[in-house]
């Protein structure tokens, strides 16, 4: 369950507002909930590690939204996505609270499966031309060899 | 002492009406939108996020239209709008061998496993202006090519396993952190490559480019050089678990040194790193130039004297929004001290005059 979860909280966060927001509004999907945290904009720090293994060190800053959410029948559900959508927030936190419920397959079905393809579609897009730029050597001989 | 003068509003208010004006251009011409911004300077914008340390790409594009292309000024609109965001956490150290990767290039080996990929590049190309893009033509579609998805492992850590390569330990030391706390010096590495990575991109070239002529000699061969998608994990504390919170696009380049030895070492290569956000490859190398000269201490070499071997020159001037600003303050009035100054020399002068005539 909590891999399950870690997955579509993760892809909510990374998808694109625009995406979400069409799925979203395409499902009409009628639910009543109360907030537990208003969407909230701020930021973390990214970290990364010197020469590729070493100690931690801070590269800089990645706004992020939060907000925290919950239905009628008590789930609560948790958004910390990309960006400053305060409406993006919002949403992922009601998937996210959905996908604990009985609902878990319609919001599956409708929004957590094709944000997975136009993610996928998207790396497969990147990898296949970053592929066609891939260089193949071959080497002149210069010189007479005995 | 400092004397309040009044005066000048509406003079300013003018001068900031005038300049929206001319930020605008001539009307008849198509105003630009943030999405043109973000989708056909994206270098432009990648640097404004990088020196911003913001990475936000619409508030990037957002502060380049403001600043009328002036990338200091945006870098200085979207610093500013940072120290008003609330910090949530800090991420997990982001892993960089899990890069999905645009480009990735070695100098060092021609065969590596996963293959030199040059990405969207501008090297090879000619430098010669192309006069087709004065036509607004739609530029037809790149190749593609099957592909294998998967890890592609540092080409540097093939030299690890031999021990040929300093290994780069994690000592699990959280690192300062230059936006809570002022730097002192001498300060660690890991404070440097916080500053380095935000620092500005034309002072890092031209310091990196004195290393290169001589000033504290390292010569660098560029190991791997990757640019590519990462996701950053954060630790969410209501769930107690792990999510990707983010996607970015950082730009990696470690170089391979030579290194003495010592006596206690054998000679061993040692690197150079830089890790930059966005597509930033100059930057991320001349990064790693300086922060291998940077090491000299570290790793027992002689001090020359260089500029890029001087943390404390190299970090206190490489940030563009304090040099900006202390630079561009004198052109603000000064009416009273240079009021004071003018008396002094009068005074001198005038003394020197008397004395002159008493001889």
């Amino acid at each position: 369950m909590i891999e399950k979860r870690k997955s579509w909280m993760s892809l909510l966060a990374i998808s694109d507002q625009n995406d979400l927001l069409n799925l979203w509004d395409q499902k009409k999907i009628k639910i009543s909930y109360e907030w537990l945290r208003q969407p909230e904009i701020g930021s973390i720090m990214a970290q990364g590690k010197m020469g590729v293994t070493g100690d931690k060190f801070n590269i800089g800053e990645v706004t992020i939204t939060r907000c925290s959410v919950k239905l009628d029948c008590g789930t609560i559900g948790h958004s910390y996505v990309q960006g400053r959508s305060k409406r993006k927030a919002e949403i992922s936190a009601v998937c996210d609270a959905l996908l604990q419920t009985k609902m878990f397959k319609e919001v599956n079905e409708n929004i957590i499966i094709p944000l997975e393809k136009i993610k996928k579609d998207k790396r497969d897009k990147i990898l296949s031309k970053a592929e066609a730029t891939k260089v193949d050597f071959f080497t002149l001989v210069r010189g007479e060899s005995d | 002492m400092y004397v309040a003068v009044k005066g000048g509003e509406k003079a300013i208010d003018n001068a900031h009406s005038w300049m929206s004006e001319i930020r605008r251009g001539d009307p008849s011409v198509p105003n630009v939108s943030l999405n043109q911004i973000t989708e056909q300077l994206t270098l432009g914008v990648d640097r404004v996020m990088s020196e911003g340390s913001l990475y936000d790409k619409d508030l990037a594009a957002l502060a380049i239209k403001q600043s009328r292309g002036d990338l200091i000024e945006a870098i200085f609109l979207l610093r500013a709008y940072r120290t008003t965001l609330k910090r949530f956490s800090y991420s997990k150290p982001i892993d960089t061998a899990n890069m999905l990767c645009l480009r990735r290039i070695s100098a060092t080996f021609k065969d590596i496993p996963g293959g030199q990929k040059l990405g969207p590049t501008f090297d090879y190309t000619h430098r010669l202006l192309d006069f087709k893009l004065l036509a607004e033509n739609e530029t037809p579609l790149s190749p593609t090519q099957q592909f294998e998805n998967k890890k592609v492992p540092h080409v540097l850590s093939f030299l690890n396993q031999e021990d040929l390569m300093q290994k780069e330990k994690d000592n699990n030391l959280d690192p300062i952190d230059i936006t809570r706390e002022p730097i002192s010096f001498p300060t660690s590495r890991a404070a440097r490559l916080q500053a380095l990575s935000r620092g500005d991109e034309g002072f890092l070239l031209g310091l990196a480019y004195s290393t290169q002529r001589g000033y504290a000699r390292n010569h660098a061969f560029v190991g791997e050089l990757r640019i590519g998608i990462v996701e950053i994990e954060l630790n969410i504390p209501e769930l107690g678990f792990d999510i990707n919170v983010a996607e970015i696009i950082l730009t990696e380049c470690e170089t391979v040194n030579q290194f003495q030895g010592s006596k206690i070492e054998p000679p061993q290569f040692t690197r150079g790193y830089g890790l930059v956000f966005g597509q930033t490859e100059r930057k991320a190398l001349a990064m790693a130039l300086i922060d291998r000269a940077l090491r000299w201490k570290e790793l027992g070499e002689d001090y020359s004297g260089a500029p890029a071997q001087d943390e404390e020159f190299v970090i206190s001037h490489c940030d563009n929004i304090q040099a900006t600003g202390f630079l561009e303050h004198i052109k603000l009035p000064h009416y009273v001290d240079f009021q004071s100054e003018l008396e002094l020399i009068r005074k001198i002068r005038a003394d020197a005059k008397r004395n002159v005539k008493r001889l």
